[in-house]
């Protein structure tokens, strides 16, 4: 069974997407970084980053996430703010009751985007 | 052989392809994004066939309620005609029946469209006033209640679409008008759920429609319109939406002031903005489905606030009023 059914499916990113987000809003360290963004717009993309890092479906190639971050890093995006995401999807699947292990491998594959999402 | 039209071509479909493969392998750019069905650039509508499964799949009901899909998630088993979800449509002569003063800046524009239009209240039309200039206006009026369309139309300082409504339409004279678009309507289901509706100035029109929808489509719930304007004169509809309270006591009506005065105060208006008066009036918003139009500042800052305060951001709809330049 992969990781994507273990966890649910898209029944579980559409459990995810509005408690992960209100998070990212919320949390301090990060939350300018959203600010003024079209946050309908935004909820798909975080709808899609959650598919991603649970697994699924998608796509997204590194040089999207470069392109899509690119004017992020140049307003000072480094590895804290990446880090401040991560906890907070740790965070929301915690809420949600998932299993550490399975978390720890959501985690792992967020992980894998981090050198795209920060232009390095 | 499957065809699927698009703006008037036929083009050849072959499966495993989804519809997005087909159109741009034979030349046709569609807006894409991820191509997995999330990130939803891919929207279209279906005019005509079958809408292949799955091909709705996490769409807000608004749009599967009007037929529209994800490119590519859709592969059709028979022939479809489709459109790229940003298309106007038609246009369509209509009828003047009224003018009508809402207040001192807003007017009520009746209209009989030669053919019937097909919309849900709570959308938009663009009312042209000749050749392209033209600017798009809320329905206040209900597919299944009202004979006529009804926009309520604010006084631009300097508009050339609004004041000529304002100055120089009179009944019987002839406009043209767009075909219905927008996302922000009522949708039957999930009756006992609340319903907050927060509005300024015109942005009361599809609320309006809205609420008359909902609750003649038997919504449960509690509904809650909040209609804010500076000033007590900038309200409008209060007679109609009080008795409207009195007829369906779970309708909750109200009026939002910036600056008190006896003319509030007899409305029974609370002072502040919708957004303030709404927040401190509710323990959060989780499980409703809300409705926001009118300033854009107010659509954004309360799409967050009331986001923040519990409420799931697929059932949050809005219809920020934007400035187009006058």
């Amino acid at each position: 069974m992969s990781l994507y059914q273990q966890l649910g499916g898209e029944a579980a990113v559409d459990a995810a997407v509005d408690i992960f987000y209100r998070k990212v809003l919320q949390d301090e360290r990060i939350n300018r970084f959203f600010s003024g963004v079209d946050m309908e717009k935004q909820a798909a993309k975080q709808k899609a980053f959650l598919t991603m890092a649970f697994g699924g479906p998608n796509n997204y190639t590194g040089a999207d996430m470069r392109r899509g971050h690119a004017h992020l890093v140049a307003q000072g995006l480094n590895d804290s703010h990446f880090d401040a995401v991560v906890e907070d999807l740790g965070a929301t699947l915690k809420e949600l009751g998932v299993a550490d292990a399975l978390i720890a491998q959501v985690a792992a594959v967020a992980e894998t985007t981090r050198n795209d999402v920060l232009g390095k | 052989m499957t065809i699927i039209r698009f703006q008037g071509r036929d083009f050849a479909y072959e499966a495993p392809r989804t519809v997005l493969e087909s159109l741009t392998e034979q030349g046709i750019e569609i807006p894409s994004g991820c191509r997995a069905g999330v990130c939803q650039s891919c929207l279209m509508r279906c005019l005509e066939g079958e809408i292949p499964v799955g091909s709705q799949e996490g769409l807000k009901p608004a749009l599967v309620a009007q037929g529209y899909f994800l490119a590519c998630r859709a592969r059709p088993s028979s022939d479809l005609t489709v459109a790229l979800a940003d298309a106007e449509g038609l246009r369509q002569k209509a009828h003047v029946l009224a003018v009508e003063s809402l207040n001192q800046d807003i007017v009520a524009l009746r209209l009989k469209p030669e053919r019937p239009l097909d919309y849900r209240a709570g959308q938009y039309v663009r009312l042209y006033r000749q050749g392209d200039l033209s600017r798009c206006y809320s329905l206040a009026s209900v597919p299944t209640l009202d004979d006529w369309l009804e926009l309520h139309i604010r006084r631009i300082p300097e508009g050339r679409v609004s004041a000529w409504v304002h100055d120089q339409l009179q009944v019987g004279m002839q406009v043209e008008i767009g075909d219905s678009l927008g996302q922000c309507f009522y949708t039957p289901g999930q009756e006992e759920q609340p319903l907050l509706l927060l509005g300024t100035g015109s942005g009361l029109a599809p609320l309006y429609g809205i609420v008359r929808d909902a609750l003649n489509q038997g919504h449960r719930g509690p509904i809650w319109l909040y209609h804010g304007s500076f000033t007590a004169e900038g309200l409008y509809h209060q007679a109609t939406l009080q008795r409207l309270a009195v007829r369906f006591p779970h309708f909750h009506y109200i009026p939002c002031v910036d600056r008190a005065s006896p003319e509030a105060l007899a409305l029974n208006a609370r002072v502040g903005s919708v957004l303030e008066v709404a927040v401190g009036e509710h323990q959060g918003f989780a499980r409703h489905r809300v409705f926001l139009c009118g300033h854009p500042e107010m659509v954004k800052d309360a799409r967050l606030k009331i986001f923040l305060g519990g409420a799931s951001m697929a059932e949050i709809h809005a219809d920020p009023f934007l400035p187009s330049g006058t």
